[in-house]
């Protein structure tokens, strides 16, 4: 497939962030070597999925043009962010992809009304050309998320319950018409009765405007609910991706085996499996400082060669799974030992 | 015996401000009993009172937090302590801490940042029990950290340094320091990761078999009650909508909108249709009139309006509050 057929694609992106003094300190790399990318003409909903600290946020970050990436290229729409320099066609970037955020009451200053900034958008990105056009504007997307201009106008942040202001962050999102929305966390701030508002709300973007969705997240539970791929970070990789069913269904590397078990399930009777030890990282530089498979410290399958090379990405049927024991060198080293 | 047992708390929120006066009722007519030997799990959305009624038990009143009616007694073994007119040193000598810790959310601000862990053991220990030997102070502390599976070199360094598990597990073993008969345990996992978060509590159910104390577990995550607690509450607005055993609360809930939680909850590997709740929660300075639920239930009655609905008893240790239950087994 030529990059032109891709709406974002994700070439081998690297990020390296330098911490401690101007002499000495240690490199970080955030995100490593990382590959995917987003169809043009299927729009779906893509997750990252990892713990705190896998470098999803950076990446995400990325693909939002707030950082350039140290080795590598995204693309979107065949065109390489980093030649966009001026300001105008930075804009026109903008609108095609846009963010939603964590917090909805960090979205939103409380000193200002929500619809301003709805106002705002819709004028600046040159939606409507003055203020009466604007408001039907922001009205059609008020009323993509289940809202309307008439509930949203003239009110503060605090005067809109949680899944409102939510909901309204997504109207903003959707003001420019963007082709792909960027969710960081989008409901690990909103409460369990509105939480699956957010996510059908999500589901029905996809749907029926045809808007692919990147959902940040470490809740595989809604994860698996609303996504159609999902790729599993850890400091800085992705170590598996593909079809979400596929993956958390059948997980092939051991630490998204670790993520699903550890998802507590809603229903008292797992508890025994649950209860079972598990180890946790001490400190995360440790991890990230780690040669060879940043898993190999909690790994109950950890083989020598995990410590001393980075694992390939190996294709497994529909996905691909960065780890040693889906290799030739596993299956020849320990031929019958497999499960 | 019971551990601890309220009856009939209201606790609210008075503001006085240029003449007007404005109560926020977070917490309205309360009992519940605590037992020795349990993980209570407490659950709700956020400002249903959950954090008012931490705050309130573990004696950390103060305006605009006023008690208007109600009792909170303790029951120690042999030595009881009513909150209403324990005085502030007795509480700092021999009740917090000594009987009753607490954990926070965010272990980050517990844990002084420019301080090594061991020397905030040190203040924390000092406050309640002067340290007279330092060698053996340092020893003992070594030896609670071990045994709750943390590595020495824990103590040795900086918050800064440690993972967010690791934090919250230090801010965990620090509350434990006494061995407290009741740790209050408020969100202790809702900043961290799935992995992390299982290590978490793991490391509190394991505290608490060892030494067969209380746990008061508030989270709004249902799916982590389903695998900690031992008896659920479910809060509403201010109100507790029902109470039960874990089992029962999952399998066999009666209140509207404990069916409604657990419904909603997603699962892995199932993906039917989830629906939300329609409307917003209650605002607390002007709760609705009779249920408080009334506005949103799907099963709403006339009689759900006019008129508070009383907690009855199911069966056993199943308590509801709800008028639809009341109907039938009339």
């Amino acid at each position: 497939m030529s990059a032109a057929d891709k709406l974002l694609d994700v070439q081998h992106v690297t990020v390296e962030f330098h911490i401690g003094g101007i002499v000495g300190g240690s490199l970080l790399v955030a995100v490593n070597d990382i590959s995917f990318s987003l169809d043009e003409d299927r729009p779906e909903i893509f997750t990252l999925a990892g713990e705190s600290g896998s470098g999803k946020t950076t990446l995400s970050r990325l693909i939002l043009h707030d950082l350039d990436p140290t080795r590598g290229k995204v693309l979107f729409e065949g065109r390489d962010l980093a030649t966009i320099k001026k300001r105008s066609e930075f804009k026109e970037f903008m609108k095609k992809v846009q963010p939603v955020f964590q917090n909805p009451f960090e979205t939103f200053s409380p000193l200002r009304k929500v619809d301003a900034y709805l106002f705002d958008t819709a004028l600046n990105f040159g939606m409507a050309p003055d203020r009466r056009a604007a408001a039907e504007v922001v009205d059609d997307a008020l009323r993509n998320v289940g809202l309307s201009l008439e509930e949203v106008s003239n009110r503060y942040p605090h005067e809109l319950s949680g899944g409102q202001t939510q909901r309204a962050s997504v109207a903003r999102a959707l003001i420019s018409q963007p082709r792909l929305i960027l969710a960081d966390e989008p409901v690990s701030m909103v409460d369990a009765s509105l939480r699956m508002e957010i996510v059908n709300l999500f589901r029905e973007l996809r749907d029926k405007q045809k808007v692919s969705i990147i959902y940040i997240t470490h809740d595989l539970a809604t994860a698996y609910y609303i996504s159609d791929r999902i790729g599993i970070m850890l400091r800085g990789y992705i170590v598996e991706s593909g079809p979400v069913d596929d993956i958390l269904d059948r997980p092939f590397h051991p630490y998204t085996k670790l993520l699903i078990e550890s998802v507590p399930e809603p229903a008292p009777k797992e508890r025994e499996s649950w209860a079972k030890h598990i180890s946790l990282g001490t400190t995360e530089a440790k991890e990230y400082g780690r040669v060879g498979c940043k898993f190999a410290g909690r790994c109950p399958q950890v083989m020598d060669i995990c410590r001393e090379a980075d694992p390939p990405d190996v294709q497994v049927d529909r996905r691909l799974v960065k780890c040693y024991l889906y290799t030739e060198h596993a299956r020849q080293a320990s031929p019958g030992e497999q499960k | 015996m019971a551990l601890l047992s309220v009856k009939n708390l209201c606790a609210y929120y008075q503001f006085e401000m240029y003449g007007i006066s404005r109560t926020v009722r977070a917490i309205d007519g309360v009992s519940f009993e605590l037992y020795p030997n349990e993980i209570y799990g407490v659950a709700g959305e956020s400002s249903c009172g959950k954090t008012t009624l931490i705050k309130v038990i573990s004696g950390n009143i103060k305006p605009p937090l006023k008690i208007n009616s109600g009792s909170i007694d303790y029951q120690f073994g042999s030595y009881n302590v009513d909150m209403l007119t324990v005085s502030k040193e007795e509480m700092r000598r021999n009740v917090r801490w000594k009987q009753i810790s607490y954990v926070m959310q965010g272990s980050m601000s517990v844990l002084n940042p420019v301080r090594k862990i061991i020397k905030t053991f040190e203040d924390i220990v000092d406050t309640h029990e002067p340290i007279k030997d330092k060698k053996k102070f340092l020893q003992e502390a070594t030896a609670h950290v071990n045994r709750l599976g943390l590595p020495t070199e824990v103590l040795n360094s900086y918050p800064h340094q440690l993972s967010g598990g690791m934090r919250q597990r230090v801010a965990i073993a620090l509350a434990t320091v006494f061995q407290p008969r009741l740790i209050l345990a408020d969100e202790p996992t809702t900043a961290l990761d799935v992995v992390v978060q299982r290590g978490v509590l793991q490391m509190l159910k394991d505290i608490q078999a060892m030494s067969s104390n209380t746990v008061l577990l508030v989270t709004h995550d249902m799916a982590v009650h389903a695998n900690v607690a031992n008896r659920v509450m479910i809060m509403y607005a201010g109100r507790i909508a029902e109470e039960a055993p874990t089992e029962i609360i999952f399998n066999a809930p009666l209140h509207p909108y404990t069916q409604h939680l657990i419904r909603s909850l997603p699962m892995i590997g199932e993906r039917s249709n989830k629906a939300s709740l329609r409307g917003t929660p209650p605002n607390l300075a002007n709760p609705p009139s009779g249920c408080r639920f009334h506005e949103r239930c799907p099963d709403v009655m006339d009689i759900c309006r006019t008129e508070v609905p009383e907690m009855a008893t199911v069966r056993g240790q199943h308590r509801v509050a709800c008028h639809l239950v009341k109907e039938s087994s009339l």
